[in-house]
Parts: C-alpha cells; sequence; structure tokens
C-alpha cells in the first residue's frame, strides 16, 4: 500500500467518521425535541465536523511524518543485519550500492549492476515490508483512537461548533503563515548555500572582479574566476536600459493616447489586446527573440557595418524584453493618470492650454511618482526575467557596450550553472546561489522602494 | 497709471505672430497625439507579427507528408489470418509477424535502395497500430498512407537539400505523397526524430503539475486572503504577512526554482524533475497572486451582509463560510486562473528543479519524471534540425490556445458573476 493509498484510506474513514457523527448530532437533535433535555449546542453537520477532524488530522500528521523518517529507519534496519557488514567503507560507494538494492526492492529497476546489492534485496524487501505495515497499522491505529475519543465526547451540550471553528481559524491562521514561511526559506536557502560559496570564493572577488569564468574545481593560476561584474553589467544593460529605452516611450505613450485621446470603444477594445502581450509566456517570447529578431537585429548591423555582429545579440533579448514590460508600464502609468484629480486637468484647459500641453505640464508631473514606481517595478521584473535572456542572449560574459555583441546576465547563468551535474560541495553549483541572492536583494529592493512612491503619491491625492 | 493691466497694446489675437504660434501649437498637439497612436499601433504590430508568426510555422507541425506503401499481406506474412492477430495474443502474433521488417522490404521493393529512409522510423509502429484498429487489412493486398521521415516531410513542405527535392518531386510526380494531420503530435512524446515527437507527454506533464500547484495554492491563498481580510488584527504579525505576501508575488520567478532545488530536491529528498516538486514550486509562485486577488474579492463585498449575517446569530466564522466567501468566489477564481495562466506559462523554476530531462513516455505518476509544455517548447527550440522549428512552433501555438483560453474564461467569470454593490 502507497502512501498516496493510505491518504485516501484515511479521508474515507474520516468521512465515515463525519457521517457516524452527523448522525449522533441529529438523534441529539430529536432526542431534545421530545424530551425535557433542552437544547442541542450545536448543529449536527459540526459533530460529524469534529469527529471527521480528530480522526483524520492525527492519522495524516503521523503519515506525513512517517514518509519523512522511514527511509532512514529502513536503511538503519538493512545496515544492522549481518549480510551488510561487508559493505565498501567509503561513503559514496556504499550509497551507491544501498540505493541500487532499494531501487531493485521497490521494482524501480529490474536488475542490479553491482554484484553487492543483489544481495541486499531479500533484506530491503523486508525492511522496507515491515517498516510500511509498521506505519500503516500506525496511522490506522491513530484514526480510530482519534474517531472514538471525539464520539465519546459527543453529548446534546457538546460545544462542537465552537470546537471545530477554534480549528478552522488556526487553519486559516496557518495557512497566512505559509507566505512568510516561503519568504523565509527562499531567504535561508540563499543566505545558506551563499555563505558556502564565499567560503571558498570571497566575496570580493565576486562582487568586483570582472573575470567570470566558472569550473568546477578552483585551481590557481587557471584562468577560473566568479568575478561576476560582466554579469551584473549585462543584466542592467539588457534589462535596465535597452528594454527600458524599448518600453518607456511604447509603454507611457500608449497610456497617454488610451487614457486621454481615445474614444470609449477604442479603448475597451485596445486595452485587453496589450494585456495579452503580457499574457504570452515568456518562453515565447524568448524563441522568437532568438528565431526571428536576432538574425533580423545581425543582419542590420553588418549593413550598417559593424563587422563582429553577434547572432545572440544583446539588442534582441532586449528589444523583446522591452515589449513583454510594455503593458506593466502602460498601466501603470494608465493608474497614476487616472489618479490625477480633474479639477488640475480641467484648470489647464481652461486656461488655454491644448491637451497635449496639459498632459506634459500638469498631469505627467502630478503623475510622475506613480510613472516612475512603475518603472521601478518594470525594471526589477525585466532583470529578474529568465527564458527571453536564456534563449536569445548569450553564455559569454563581456564587458561591452555594444549592443550587437553577445552579453550574458545573472539569470542565464544561473541556468547555466545548475545545468547538468549539481554538486552541492563545488563553487561551480553554489555560485548560481550567491547570484540568486543578489537578484533577491536587488528586485526586493526595487519593489520596496517602487510600493512606497506609488503609496505615498496615492495618498498626496485622496 | 503704470500697471500691467492697463497695457496700451492689448495681444493682437489676429496678428500673424499669433496666428503662427497657435499653427505651432495645434501642429505639437497633432504630433503628440500622433505619437500616441504610434506607440499603441507599434506595441499591437508587434503581437500581431508574433501571433502570425508563429501561426505561420506551426501550422505545419500539425500536418505531416505521408507516402503511400503497398502492402501485399498475404505474401508478405504467408497468409496470416484476421483472426490470429485478434484477441488476447494480439500483442504477441503481431510482433512475431516483423513488421519492421515487413515494411522495410516493401519500401525497399518499391522505392529503391534508400526506400526505407523514406518513411519514419515509426513507420512499422503505424502499420502496427492500423491492423490493431482493422485486422482484416491484413487479408489482402493495401495501399497504406505512412508518414514520411523528416527531411522528406521538409522537403516536400518547404525545401531542402536537392537530392531529397529530387526524390520529393519524383514521389509526387507518382502521386505517392499527400500531406495529413499529424495525430502523433497531440498523442506522442518527446523523441531525437522529429516526425514522430509529440507533446502529449508534456501536456501530461503539465496538466499534473497544473493539478498540485491549484490543489496547494487555491486553499492556502483563499484561507490567507480569508483570515488577512476578516480576522486578522492589526499587528506586527499581520504586518509580516503582508509584506511577504506582496514581496513574494514581486520575486523573480527562478528564485522559486532555487529554493525548490536547495529546499525540496537537497533537503526533503524529493524526485527530481517529478510533477510533485514542479507543482509545489509554482504553489508557492502562484499562491500570493490568489492571495491579491482574493483579498480584492473579498473587501468589495459590503459590510451591510456580514452585519446582517452577525445580527441574525451567525458565528464569525458562519459569516465567512456562509456569506462572504461564496459572494466573493467569483472574483477569487478569476484571479486563481490567472495565477494559473502565469504558472502554466513558466518555464524558469521548472529548469531549476531539472523538469528538463528528455522524457520518451508520459508520466504515469506524481513523482515520475517529467517535463511541461512550455519546458518542451525551450528544449524543442534548441534543436537544429528543420523538423523541430514547426513543432517548435506547433506546440507554442497549443500552448497559447489554452493560456488565451484560461484568460477568456477569467475575463468571462468577471463579467457575468461580478456584482456591483
Amino acid at each position: 500500500m502507497t502512501g498516496t493509498a493510505l491518504l485516501f484510506l484515511i479521508l474515507g474513514l474520516g468521512l465515515v467518521g463525519w457521517i457516524f457523527g452527523r448522525a449522533r448530532g441529529a438523534a441529539f437533535v430529536r432526542a431534545a425535541k421530545g424530551g425535557p433535555r433542552g437544547r442541542v449546542n450545536s448543529l449536527p453537520s459540526y459533530h460529524g465536523w469534529f469527529v471527521a477532524v480528530c480522526a483524520v488530522i492525527p492519522a495524516a500528521f503521523f503519515l506525513f511524518i512517517w514518509q519523512s523518517v522511514s527511509p532512514a529507519l529502513v536503511t538503519n534496519m538493512v545496515l544492522s543485519a549481518p549480510a551488510s557488514t561487508d559493505l565498501p567503507q567509503e561513503a559514496f560507494a556504499r550509497a551507491a550500492v544501498l540505493s541500487e538494492a532499494r531501487a531493485i526492492a521497490q521494482g524501480f529497476q529490474s536488475s542490479a549492476f553491482q554484484p553487492q546489492s543483489e544481495a541486499l534485496v531479500p533484506l530491503y524487501r523486508e525492511a522496507l515490508d515491515y517498516y510500511k505495515w509498521l506505519g500503516v497499522a500506525g496511522s490506522l491505529l491513530l484514526l480510530f483512537a482519534g474517531a472514538a475519543y471525539a464520539f465519546t465526547r459527543l453529548k446534546p451540550d457538546f460545544r462542537a461548533r465552537n470546537k471545530v471553528e477554534r480549528l478552522v481559524m488556526g487553519a486559516l491562521l496557518l495557512a497566512s503563515l505559509v507566505a512568510i514561511l516561503t519568504t523565509v526559506g527562499i531567504f535561508a536557502s540563499l543566505i545558506f548555500e551563499s555563505w558556502r560559496f564565499f567560503s571558498m570564493v570571497s566575496p570580493f572577488e565576486f562582487l568586483f572582479g570582472t573575470n567570470w569564468n566558472p569550473k568546477n574545481v578552483i585551481t590557481a593560476g587557471a584562468d577560473n574566476g566568479y568575478g561576476a561584474v560582466p554579469l551584473f553589467w549585462g543584466t542592467i544593460f539588457i534589462g535596465a536600459i535597452i528594454a527600458m529605452i524599448v518600453a518607456i516611450p511604447l509603454g507611457l505613450m500608449s497610456a497617454i493616447f488610451l487614457t486621454q485621446y481615445a474614444s470609449p470603444k477604442v479603448r475597451s477594445w485596445v486595452k485587453p489586446i496589450l494585456e495579452i502581450l503580457a499574457g504570452v509566456p515568456t518562453v515565447v517570447y524568448g524563441y522568437f527573440a532568438a528565431l526571428t529578431i536576432a538574425p533580423a537585429v545581425r543582419d542590420f548591423a553588418v549593413m550598417l557595418g559593424v563587422s563582429n555582429a553577434a547572432s545572440d545579440n544583446a539588442l534582441a533579448a532586449g528589444l523583446v524584453m522591452g515589449i513583454m514590460i510594455i503593458p506593466l508600464v502602460s498601466s501603470m502609468s494608465d493608474d497614476s493618470i487616472a489618479a490625477v484629480p480633474n479639477a488640475m486637468r480641467d484648470g489647464s484647459l481652461a486656461m488655454g492650454a491644448t491637451k497635449s500641453e496639459t498632459i506634459k505640464n500638469v498631469l505627467l508631473p502630478a503623475a510622475l511618482p506613480g510613472v516612475v514606481g512603475g518603472i521601478l517595478l518594470a525594471v526589477s521584473r525585466a532583470i529578474g526575467e529568465t527564458m527571453i535572456v536564456v534563449m536569445a542572449a548569450g553564455y559569454t560574459a563581456n564587458l561591452t557596450a555594444n549592443p550587437f555583441d553577445t552579453i550574458t546576465t545573472v539569470t542565464v547563468q544561473i541556468v547555466a550553472l545548475l545545468t547538468g551535474d549539481q554538486d552541492f560541495g563545488s563553487p561551480h553549483t553554489l555560485a548560481a546561489f550567491a547570484l540568486g541572492l543578489v537578484l533577491f536583494i536587488t528586485t526586493f529592493f526595487l519593489n520596496y522602494v517602487a510600493l512606497r512612491f506609488v503609496k505615498k503619491y496615492r495618498e498626496a491625492y485622496e | 497709471m503704470n500697471s500691467p493691466l492697463s497695457n496700451p497694446n492689448p495681444t493682437d489675437w489676429n496678428g500673424q505672430h499669433m496666428q503662427k504660434r497657435i499653427a505651432r501649437r495645434y501642429a505639437a498637439e497633432r504630433r503628440f497625439k500622433a505619437m500616441g497612436f504610434i506607440a499603441v499601433f507599434l506595441s499591437i504590430a508587434f503581437l500581431a507579427f508574433l501571433l502570425f508568426t508563429m501561426l505561420g510555422q506551426g501550422v505545419r507541425g500539425f500536418q505531416r507528408t505521408e507516402v503511400a506503401l503497398d502492402l501485399d499481406f498475404p505474401t508478405l506474412t504467408s497468409g496470416t489470418s484476421a483472426a490470429s492477430i485478434t484477441g488476447p495474443n494480439a500483442d504477441a502474433a503481431l510482433s512475431s509477424l516483423d513488421l519492421p521488417g515487413l515494411v522495410d522490404l516493401a519500401a525497399t521493393q518499391q522505392h529503391g535502395a534508400e526506400g526505407s529512409a523514406l518513411f519514419t522510423s515509426a513507420a512499422a509502429a503505424n502499420v502496427r497500430a492500423m491492423l490493431t484498429d482493422d485486422p482484416e487489412l491484413i487479408t489482402s493486398r493495401q495501399r497504406l498512407w505512412l508518414p514520411a521521415a523528416s527531411d522528406i516531410d521538409n522537403a516536400y513542405k518547404r525545401d531542402g537539400s536537392p537530392a531529397t527535392e529530387k526524390i520529393v518531386s519524383d514521389l509526387a510526380a507518382k502521386n505517392l505523397l499527400q500531406t495529413g494531420f499529424n495525430w502523433t503530435f497531440l498523442s506522442g512524446a518527446d523523441a531525437t526524430d522529429p516526425s514522430v515527437v509529440g507533446i502529449w507527454a508534456a501536456f501530461k506533464g503539465s496538466l499534473m503539475t497544473m493539478a498540485i500547484t491549484l490543489i496547494l495554492a487555491f486553499p492556502v491563498g483563499v484561507f490567507a486572503a480569508l483570515y488577512l481580510e476578516e480576522y486578522a488584527t492589526k499587528n506586527r504579525l499581520t504586518d509580516l504577512i503582508e509584506v511577504s505576501i506582496n514581496n513574494l508575488a514581486a520575486v523573480p520567478s527562478i528564485i522559486f526554482g532555487l529554493l525548490g532545488l536547495a529546499v525540496f530536491l537537497s533537503i526533503f529528498g524529493m524526485p527530481r524533475s517529478s510533477a510533485l516538486v514542479g507543482g509545489l514550486t509554482l504553489a508557492l509562485m502562484t499562491m500570493p497572486v490568489i492571495v491579491i486577488a482574493g483579498r480584492n474579492a473579498v473587501k468589495s463585498v459590503p459590510p451591510s451582509i456580514r452585519e446582517a449575517a452577525l445580527g441574525v446569530g451567525a458565528s464569525p466564522i458562519q459569516v465567512v463560510f456562509h456569506h462572504v466567501l461564496p459572494l466573493a468566489l467569483p472574483g477569487i477564481l478569476t484571479g486563481t486562473i490567472i495565477g494559473m495562466a502565469r504558472a502554466l506559462g513558466e518555464t524558469a523554476p521548472l529548469l531549476m528543479i531539472g523538469m528538463r530531462a528528455f522524457i520518451p513516455a508520459a508520466p504515469q505518476g506524481f513523482t515520475d519524471a517529467a517535463t511541461a509544455l512550455p519546458v518542451q517548447i525551450y528544449l524543442w527550440s534548441d534543436e537544429v534540425n528543420q523538423g523541430f522549428v514547426e513543432k517548435t512552433s506547433a506546440a507554442i501555438i497549443v500552448l497559447l490556445i489554452f493560456l488565451l483560453g484560461m484568460n477568456a474564461l477569467a475575463i468571462y467569470l468577471r463579467n457575468r458573476f461580478e456584482t456591483r454593490w
């Protein structure tokens, strides 16, 4: 019996508990109607829920713990058997034999590559069986114990509703805590792996070095370096410069046109179409940039007389990324322009200013904090964007301002470093987490500043 | 009296100088409006260009070139009867016929020494499927249309090398080529030969990942939204939760991939590249989106509803679960669908947790190695073979249809069920 099947069994038995509890509650109500026993405290279904929850939660919790603990127990049982004394002492070879024997015992693999694991298969089978049935027995025992306990507590004046509601309240709070847990998880894992990385590579070299050439093993004198400055530059060049040169004018002008000039009918059509741009998956943009835009840009560069134009040039990735960002800039500017009080606009128009003069001299200055906030959010989105640059930009670290040259970014290198074999003991894999930490802190900072900008400005006019 | 108000020379509005100035200002106005129009036009033009490029290339991915092959079954199989390849032993009987050998033999006889190279590597499997569908075929001589090999397919659809072009024109002249719908593309899995690849395995992986994401992110997101809007008192914990959620909604998706790698794979030792881990990772990413949408939906339910329910004696939990939640549900669902659409198109976090493996068969369980549709697109986009270009675009079309469908559903739900109080 697998864990999933057991979980469904537990849930099914919980349903049975619910039905019995509810029936009991209904019986109380019937008895109270005719007899002298007074009102029943809770509705029948709350009795049902009380029994179901008392039965399922401890059992499911036990099952969860058991699933994570039992593999270690199984291995211990196998290792304590006399047949496993002649296992290789070296940790890696030992683990290989053990995992192969386990795979065969579980039926994932049919034959052994290592002769030693063959002998361990029956041992593993026995241990797996033993602990599996122990787990099944344990969770079912808990289930029945919980149900029996709950059932004996059911009485007409039992406050089942209050108990169930307190549990629901706990579940609601727990659900909100998941967000904190995730943030802490991200931060802790990034910090922990980065700390291991910085114990091998000095933070100074990482943050200020210009030689990016990651290798699995650091050898003195060889050409290996973890200087991330070219990556930071590439990220800024593509995400914060080229993409913004495209996105800011197009997004801002679209927002102005749609809010100030277009008729409501045009607006109701064009706005959703622009939103589609934001809904297209980034992998599609990346494919489009690599297949269609990049060759066109290279041809254009050759026409201009740039001889070293690369096919994975920075310009193509930046252009497409800018187009992806347009709806974000546009909707943020739209919101902030719409939030400017009409009195300001009307005042300017009444003085005889044309529409464009009103927009340029009154609306935009008033909406500027909101627009800047939107642009900061857009930059944060662009520098964290992965697929477009992975597919269209290059893998070579390059400290250049030539948009036709190949250039790499932080996200591209994270993907490149984690592709293939991952070894959490080598700087090669850990460097990805250090880059991730830099990215996380940068985007966090940008988002924080952007939200402050937007919030402050909204308060000014409300 | 020298105040400026009594200027003896008032502005001559009709004078030449002022008229010129006004004309200049109006011209600036027109230029500004035109710039706005051009910005909108360029954005839409780019979207149209992207969609048409994908459509133009992708349509060919749904088509395949088929080459005729006459199979004289009675001679080839020395008179095997239809009855012998039906029933419980059909599989073994079909395997014993050595269909790959028969197809090769027939192809060499009819199309010359290089004949079997005309057909896809899965030609025999196709014949087998046809025989399973209709065992009567084996009793007579049949002309079967079998999918062509990738280079023939390319040459027929657009252009190939001069040698293959010649083969194709020869075959076309003899009416031995036709274009059919590529069913394999919808039912197959990844392969090294572009003529036999399909998206079903990746699509199923995506569905399983999405199922896990929905099961986890929806209840947690809705519960968190209800707690924060309805019950949370203003204190430091609540502030911390709000800051976390707003921050998580803007964290780059690749960071979630790093989290999945470091926590789910390294610490918990969950199976690599499985739909389970992919779903968990995407659930963490989708949850804040659902919380934010859910809070807005809950906030828009008017207080009078809550007060009325409290007034007739409902408990705070009953108020929320019996009255507020049902009224907020359309808004929550809209946000959930949009969040799920974003998760469906997400690629980067899945690459981090190893869902980029070569998956030649659809995953059977949540812990099997799987891939997802956007990752499959990414993997195919790296292939140099021309046949993969159209398959990539075709897969993109399928993905876009699903995403646009989900977004349209969200908009429909919003318009249909949203109540204005």
